[in-house]
This record gives structure tokens, sequence and C-alpha cells, in this order.
């Protein structure tokens, strides 16, 4: 008799709330799946080695997300949970395990890793959770030096060739393949955060995050939520992690420091907290700057002979298009979208401060 | 049995005693109402209730179980929900989101099946939309559902935390002060409401409340208490007009009204305002 109401509540349930949303994200992957035939087309595989850079900070970027985003635990030490995944991978690798087996572990591993590390800190709340985890973060360096019989140390190590089924997949040889492995683990990991977020799990997530005393009352068990959190969390910057080693081909105790960690949750915050689009618009943002003030300080050398040499200009202007994201949209650039789209289907009728947060007047708790 | 059973119980902050020897009883399907005023201990007998603290001493028993063995995340289990005397929403989430983590007690799927969205998943899903599209029906929160609670006002965020409460299929609904921002309006639908639930839905309900008005329209006893300690437990008349009562209210507000026993007063023009409910 509750199959009476199906299909309404199916359309509820389901990934996409509509037909022409459906449409354009069908699009949006059909472009995905065609950007290498461009750069196969054009024979200069340099951008799409950006693109895939990007991705794999998109897939770590969602494992923020779902700690921070969705749960209200903020982490300033996410490189290590990915340093983690990486070197997990290369010793599994090393030793023989075939990608295909590593790769799903390594997931595990970095999983089960990051929830031990969340129990004693889970009792911590707000700026001194990201303390605690910004000091494991960095310490990460130290603990990679410590245990060079298995990293290499400070001289690093090499991270062996993705291999799938005796195809061996390398970045350089093979940009292409290397590319539509990381798009792969992108849409395996998207699907376990949507579904995460539409079941009980993702909406005792959001309770914590909003108020832990009413997510009690509703019997939400707080540490085992938390917990959980930090398990997909770190399971998903660990598999980050491993793909970000072999797109290094080769790191060392300072591939993952403390600045990945901060530029991590730099990067959801401008994205847009609490939204899954935020991890990627935050990726292509950190992921993209860098590379567009490199062209256009080449750009200006080649053209008009402007030869700009600032030592640490770059990182400058990184910090402060960062700084002023943070200051001017709080929500992101997914809530400036929203703004912009709420904008166009209220036209002329949306009011400046619509998405200002309403005031809820309480008369007074105590008798007049 | 009484469905609630609370002996002796104590509770201190320090040098205050908010809660002080106070023994009550809830029956099944019983409207119960605290009155008392400002700092009288109400909400934290429902804190107490929540296992948000233990007390010094006495003992709850609920429906058979002794409450002093659960922590605050197994009681919503037994059929115990709550609202807050400050509304404790889920801000960034919509109406209908809040009403769903209401199910969580209902909640029969392992994480993994849910990370891997199975058949059984999706059908609980659309069981527990059901009963969440049940409750928006019931208080008319059909234009709010699929906003977020940030943007919405005070007087519906009221109802979606009692809606949210509802949600969970309670024995036992703990109301904190369900009417104080309400405008009269309000007010009479919040009446309404809890007569239906009570006796329609067969719930049994707990609440504080100062709108004597209120109190005095749904309730079947009363609990007067004040600094912590019990005044009087009766009818809603007995316990107005009970001298302890009295006392109380105008050893505190109740001088600057010109010495006339606000409680009745109170309880006079609201009688007017909800005289059709009562
Ligand atoms: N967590 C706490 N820590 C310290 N003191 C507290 C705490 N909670 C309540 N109190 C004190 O206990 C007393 C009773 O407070 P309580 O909130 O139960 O009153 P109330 O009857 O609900 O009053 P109101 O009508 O204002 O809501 C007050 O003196 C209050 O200051
Ligand atoms: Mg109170």
């Amino acid at each position: 008799m509750r199959f009476v109401f199906k299909t309404s509540y199916d359309a509820d349930i389901r990934w996409f709330k509509h037909g022409a949303q459906m449409f354009w994200y069908a699009i949006l992957l059909a472009i995905m799946l065609a950007v290498p035939l461009y750069f196969m087309a054009t024979g200069d595989p340099y951008l799409l080695g950006e693109f895939t850079s990007v991705l794999i900070f998109a897939i770590a970027g969602m494992g923020l997300m779902l700690l921070t985003g969705q749960t209200g635990l903020v982490s300033l030490g996410h490189a290590t949970f990915m340093a983690m995944g990486c070197y997990a991978n290369v010793l599994l690798l090393n030793a023989g395990v075939p990608w295909l087996i590593s790769f799903p572990l390594v997931g595990l591993l970095a999983g089960v890793f990051g929830t031990i590390i969340a129990f004693p800190v889970l009792r911590l709340h707000g700026v001194y959770l990201a303390l605690a985890t910004l000091a494991m973060s960095i310490l990460t360096g130290d603990f990679i030096i410590l245990g060079e019989a298995w990293t290499g140390g400070v001289s690093g190590i090499a991270v062996p060739d993705i291999s799938i089924f005796g195809y061996g997949v390398n970045k350089y040889a093979n940009p292409y393949a290397y590319y539509y492995v990381v798009l792969a683990v992108v849409l395996i990991v998207l699907a376990f955060y949507r579904n995460l977020l539409r079941s009980p799990t993702g909406r005792s997530f959001a309770a914590v995050r909003d108020s832990e005393i009413s997510a009690q009352a509703m019997g939400i068990n707080l540490t085992r939520t938390k917990a959980t959190s930090f398990f997909f969390s770190c399971a998903a910057a660990g598999l980050a992690g491993a793909l970000f080693g072999h797109n290094a081909t080769y790191v060392t105790h300072e591939t993952f420091d403390v600045v990945m960690s901060i530029t991590l949750l730099l990067m959801i915050v401008i994205g847009g907290l609490g939204f899954i689009h935020g991890a990627f618009l935050g990726a292509i943002v950190v992921g993209l700057i860098p590379v567009l003030i490199a062209n256009g300080r080449s750009f200006l050398a080649t053209t008009f002979d402007v030869n700009i040499n600032i030592p640490g200009l770059e990182s400058a202007m990184f910090a402060s298009i960062l700084i002023g994201f943070i200051l001017f949209e709080p929500m992101g650039l997914y809530g400036r979208w929203l703004k912009i789209r709420t904008y166009f289907e209220l036209f002329p009728f949306y009011r400046k401060d619509m998405f200002r947060r309403q005031k809820s007047y309480l008369k007074t708790e105590r008798v007049k | 049995m009484s469905l609630l059973q609370i002996r002796n119980v104590t509770q201190r902050f320090g040098g205050v005693v908010a809660v002080n020897d106070v023994s009550m009883h809830v029956d099944e399907g019983e409207v119960f109402a605290l009155v008392g005023p400002n700092g009288a201990g109400k909400s934290t007998i429902f804190n107490l209730l929540s296992r948000f603290y233990t007390p010094a001493g006495g003992s709850i028993t609920f429906d058979g179980h002794d409450l002093m063995k659960l922590s605050p995340d197994q009681v919503p289990s037994l059929g115990v929900a709550r609202t807050f005397q400050n509304i404790e929403l889920f801000e960034q989430a919509t109406v209908l989101q809040n009403l769903l983590v209401g199910r969580h007690r209902h909640r029969k799927t392992s994480v993994l099946a849910e990370a891997f969205f199975t058949r059984k998943v999706w059908e609980e899903e659309r069981h527990h939309r059901h009963a969440a599209e049940q409750v928006i029906d019931f208080l008319n929160l059909q234009a709010y559902r699929d906003k977020l609670i940030a943007g919405l006002p005070y007087g519906v965020r009221k109802v979606v935390e009692l809606g949210r409460a509802l949600a969970t299929e309670p024995k036992l609904l703990l109301l904190d002060e369900p009417a104080s921002g309400l405008s009269v309006e309000e007010t009479q639908d919040m009446a309404f409401w809890i007569e239906d639930i009570q006796k329609q839905m067969g719930i049994t309900v707990l609440m504080v409340e100062h709108d004597m008005g209120l109190v005095s329209a749904v309730s079947d006893r009363v609990l007067a208490l004040a600094d912590g300690k019990e005044l009087a437990t009766g009818k809603p008349s007995e316990v107005q007009s009970h001298p302890a009562v009295i006392e109380a209210y105008l050893g505190t507000s109740g001088i600057a009204k010109g010495g006339t026993a606000p409680v009745r007063s109170t309880a006079e023009d609201a009688a007017q305002k909800t005289g059709d409910v009562a």
C-alpha cells in the first residue's frame, strides 16, 4: 500500500530530480568522456594532464567535503590520509599485488586508518579538531622519514605504473588511458557519495553538523556517526593519494605537506561547503589558477616582451584570490551559481537579501 | 502502571539545585503539563529525561525500562521524542530532511547497504518518506517541504520541530514550551494539534508551557514547580487556585501586575482566547 505513492517518492530518492537535470549531467559526462579525443587530435596532452590533476584533487575534495561540508568536522590534515594511501599503494604494488586489488584495498586501509586516528580526536570540536589534525599533518613528513625502510624517506620512492590485466597505464606513456582511469574513480567515489547522502547515514551527518544535541535526541550516536564520516572521507583521500602518486611518479617526505592539507580545505571552502559541486569547482580553481598565472606570464613575455620576475608572485596571487573568495563569497562558487540561477528564475523579482539568513524572532522565553 | 515514573530526582548545577527531590508520574494517554516560574527546573527535567544530565539521586523509569542505564541516543529508541525550548533544528537541511532524521530510530539498513543503495535501502527510503509525508499533511507543512530551515520564520520552525518529533512515532512526546513566541492563531493551531496527537494518535504528551490558556485547554493534569520543588499537582483549575502556586507567582513576576494573582489573570484572558478549545 505504500507503493501507491511509489512514483512521487522515487522522484525524491533518485540521483536526479528530473529529466532535464539528468540530461545536463549526461551531456557533462559525454564531454568528460570526449575530452581526450580533442587532445589526441591536437597531439599535445599537456593540458589533459592538468585536467587529470584537477580530477584527482576533486576526489580528495569529495572526501574532505563529506567530513567538513556534510558532517561539520574540520580537518587540516587530509594530506596525511593521501600520503597514507599513496605509500600503501606503492608498498602493495611493489609486493606484487595487482593494481586492481591494491587500489580498492588502499581505500579500505586509509578509511580504517582514518577511523582509528579519529577516535582520540572525536571529542574535540571546531578549531580544536582543526588544530589536532593540523599537528598530525605537520608530523606526517617526519613519520615518512622515520619509516625510511618502507617509504624511502628523504630520498623518496618511485611509484610503479598502474597495470590493469597486464595493460600498463603511465601518465607520460599513455595520458589518455590514465585520464580514463582517474575519471572512473571519480565516478565511483561520486556514486558512493550520493548514495550515502540520500540515505539515513547522510542525514545523520547533517544532523551532527547542525545540532549535536538534537541529533542525539533523534537517536543518533555521535561517535559512530563521526567515525563513519571519517572512514569514508579518509578512504576517498587515500584513493586520491594513490592516484596522486601515480601522477607524480615519484614521492618524497615533502610531497604531502601541510600546504597540501590547507589547500584541500581552502578548495572546498572556495567551491562551496556542503555542496558536492563545491568539491569540483574548488578543484578547478585550485588546479587551474596556477596554470593561468603561468600562462599569463609567458604570454606577457612572448607577446609584449614584458618579463615579470617577482619571486613568489604566483603564490601571492593565488593566496589573494583565495582570501577574496572567503571574504566576499562565503557560500563559495556553487553558492554564487545558486544565486545567479535564482536571479534568472525569479527575474525580475529577485531581492538582494534573498540568501541572507532570516532572523528568527523569539518574543521571549521569559513570562511577560 | 504509569508510562513514565520519576522518583525523588535531584539535579544540581554547582550550588544551584535545579530539581529538588521531585517525584511525578505520567499515565499512558494523558496530556501532562509542567508549569512554574522561570528557572523552576522544568527544562532541566526534560534534559534529565533525555539523559543529557545524570541526576544526583533518584530514578526514572519509562515503559518498564530504567532510563538511567541508557545514553542520550538510546532514549529515542524506547519511543521518547522531544522538542527544545530554543528550537534545535538542522538549519542547513530542508524541512523534509529534518523530518526524515526523525525517522532515524526506525532505520533498518547498514551503512554498507546504504553506500551501495541496495533495493532494501530503496524500499526503506520510500517507507520513511511516506511516514514523513503524513506528518507534513497533518501539520500543513506542504508549502515548506523543500525549504531550508535557515530561511524559515520562527512560527514555522516550531511546527517543524513538532513534526520531527512526531516522525519518530513516539509513545511519549516531550514539548518544551510549544507555544512560546507564537501568535494567538498559531497557539490555537498548536492546541488543536496537541489534542489530535493525544486523541487520534494515542501519544502521551508531557509539556512545559507558560501559556495557562493552552495548559488548561489541553492538559489533563498539571504539576506546578518552583525553585526545583513540587508545589502542587492536579487538574489545571485546582493547580491554578492552589495557594502555594499563587504565592510562587506573586513572589516573582506577579507584583508588577498590581497584586492580582497573575496565574489567574493569564488564565482568564487566555481562556477567552482558546475558549472554544476548552
Ligand atoms: N546546564 C546548566 N548549568 C548550570 N545551571 C543550569 C543549567 N541548566 C539549568 N540551570 C539552572 O537551573 C535552574 C533551572 O533551569 P531550567 O532551565 O530548568 O528552568 P525552566 O523552568 O525551564 O525555566 P524557563 O521557564 O526559563 O525555561 C536555573 O536556575 C538555571 O539557571
Ligand atoms: Mg525552560
